[in-house]
């Protein structure tokens, strides 16, 4: 240690921050959610002005700011648009996943946006940019965006 | 090159205790429409964007970007303004700033909360010292209570005293159908209602609330071209003070003293009593109803309970405070000071239909934090010289 604490005990309060959170996801994330649960589809909203196929799904067009949206059923195929590979462990990756762990921009044929999600089934030095990856559904699904369990080549 | 800046449209949600049907984004967007509509401008129209929250109800900390799919910030400059409670009104004052500076003629101005997503009490805590204050808290209705007792102790007032500022927003807030609560009470009820800290019971408080706030600002180049009568802004004043709870001044708001003296000075306002038309003012608890007003000037230290007791704040009194049911009836906390904003300039623009107080020449709205922060802004019918 420096010596600015000379003669002084220096205090350090330990502590930890919890605040529960329930966030309502909304009528529209809703529907998807539950078509992907229900029906193993991946939906999104196509704007009825600009064109454009929007994943996640949106109430509104951001550009045109309009309500006019319809939905449209996406593929399970797509394209990987970019990607990254986590060496080392850290927080935010689920207890259920080990290192290295693999994530994608995955543009879905259809859609105009990608979608973030894990690739899995191939080892690292195998990915690569435009690459044709396709949706694993998991065996139990809840409702959430792990109701797709990962994305995997395309053989 | 200084402008002067004027409202020119408001726009809020039907604000509930719960909105599950949207996310925060959509919420957002409620209201921007409306604000959008109300002025009959698009979206393209607006140069610039200030938003605001208190980012740990619903622990989203970038929520200027996180919501432009609702705010409209897509491709927009835009930033988060955030001061707790005050922050409605803050970020309408930031907006004034921005407007004011001739630099943006055109600025959308957002407040929004979904208090329904988190635990209030457990995300103020995060507000305060780690090292000292929250150890010891008691959560935000402690600090207001301690207000409570140390006025009526300095002052002889009575928890009947702060009953009648609740008997009163409530009854206004029948008026608004964008309030949460919208059902009278009697003082009797007030009093047998759940004691919560001493002296106030469950009906003397606010709610949470989902919803959220828009508004937007023009300058004088061209605020008449989109509203004919729109609500100038004579005047801004904020005051922030805060480094432990023991500071402060129990039974004075030494902010809003501090602040109205200010606003006051600007516009030339000798007599506020007699000189403002209509007060919309962020008071999350009865007793705040009484003390608050002392601070403002409106009356002097220990004269509130008679005054409003004397029916001079209700809808056909001298001066009606909280026409549209104030804080107690809805709060939507980092909406809720850009609501008093909104209602006040739709006082000043005769937009307040069911609860229209009439020959609004000044109206008066504030916010309010917990950290006994107070910021306010004075709105008029005329362009200020």
């Amino acid at each position: 240690m420096s010596d600015q604490f000379q003669g002084i005990e220096p205090m350090v309060y330990q502590s930890q921050i919890n605040v529960p959170y329930s966030w309502w996801a909304g009528d529209t994330a809703t529907r998807f959610f539950v078509t992907l649960r229900d029906e193993k589809k991946i939906t999104a909203t196509k704007c009825g002005d600009c064109g454009k196929v929007l994943l996640p799904p949106r109430k509104i067009c951001p550009r045109c700011f309009t309500e006019n949206m319809e939905w449209v059923k996406v593929s399970d195929e797509g394209t990987v648009l970019s990607f990254a590979v986590a060496r080392r462990p850290f927080a935010a990756i689920p207890a259920d996943k080990k290192v290295p762990v693999i994530w994608g921009l995955i543009q879905l044929d259809g859609a105009d946006t990608a979608l973030l999600h894990y690739l899995d089934g191939l080892r690292p030095e195998d990915v690569s940019i435009g690459m044709r990856v396709t949706a694993v559904y998991s065996e139990a699904r809840k409702g959430t965006i792990r109701d797709i369990s990962h994305f995997k080549p395309v053989k | 090159m200084a402008k002067r800046v004027a409202i020119v449209g408001t726009g809020q949600t039907f604000h509930k205790s719960h909105r599950p049907d949207v996310n925060g984004q959509e919420l957002i967007n409620e209201a921007v429409l409306r604000a959008l509509q109300d002025a009959d401008l698009k979206m393209k129209d607006i140069d610039a964007i200030v938003i605001g929250n208190m980012d740990h109800f619903e622990g989203i900390n970038y929520v200027d970007c996180w919501s432009v799919d609702g705010s409209g910030g897509t491709m927009k400059p835009i930033i988060k303004l955030t001061t707790g409670g005050t922050t409605g009104c803050t970020v309408a004052i930031g907006g004034y700033h921005l407007v004011g500076s001739g630099m943006f003629d055109r600025v959308l101005i957002i407040g929004w909360e979904k208090n329904s997503e988190s635990d209030t009490t457990g995300a103020i805590t995060t507000a305060f010292d780690p090292i000292w204050d929250r150890l010891v808290f008691a959560g935000a209705i402690s600090g207001l209570a301690a207000e409570a007792q140390a006025y009526m102790a300095r002052y002889g007032a009575s928890d009947r005293d702060g009953a009648r500022v609740s008997v009163r927003d409530r009854k206004h807030a029948m008026n608004n159908p964008h309030a949460q609560l919208r059902k009278e009470v009697s003082l009797e009820e007030v009093l047998a209602s759940p004691m919560l800290a001493d002296p106030i019971h469950l009906l003397d408080v606010c709610p949470r609330t989902d919803g959220a706030c828009a508004v937007i600002m023009a300058s004088e180049d061209v605020a008449e071209k989109i509203c004919p009568k729109p609500d100038w802004i004579w005047g801004t004043a904020a005051r922030h003070s805060y480094s432990y709870l023991g500071d402060a001044d129990y039974g004075r708001l030494t902010s809003m003293r501090e602040g109205s003296q200010e606003l006051w000075k600007k516009a030339g306002i000798k007599e506020p009593r007699k000189e403002l038309d209509v007060v919309e003012m962020y008071q999350p608890y009865s007793f705040g109803g009484l003390i608050w007003i002392e601070d403002m000037g409106l009356v002097g230290p220990g004269e509130a309970p008679q005054y409003i007791w004397d029916g001079n704040t209700d809808m056909s009194g001298e001066l009606p405070i909280n026409p549209s049911g104030g804080v107690i009836s809805c709060n939507p906390i980092g909406a809720t000071g850009l609501i008093r904003c909104a209602e006040a300039a739709m006082q000043v623009m005769g937009k307040a239909e069911g609860r229209q107080v009439p020959d609004v020449n000044f109206a008066f709205s504030s916010g309010f934090g917990g950290c006994w922060w107070t910021d306010m802004i004075l709105h008029g019918k005329n362009k200020p010289k």
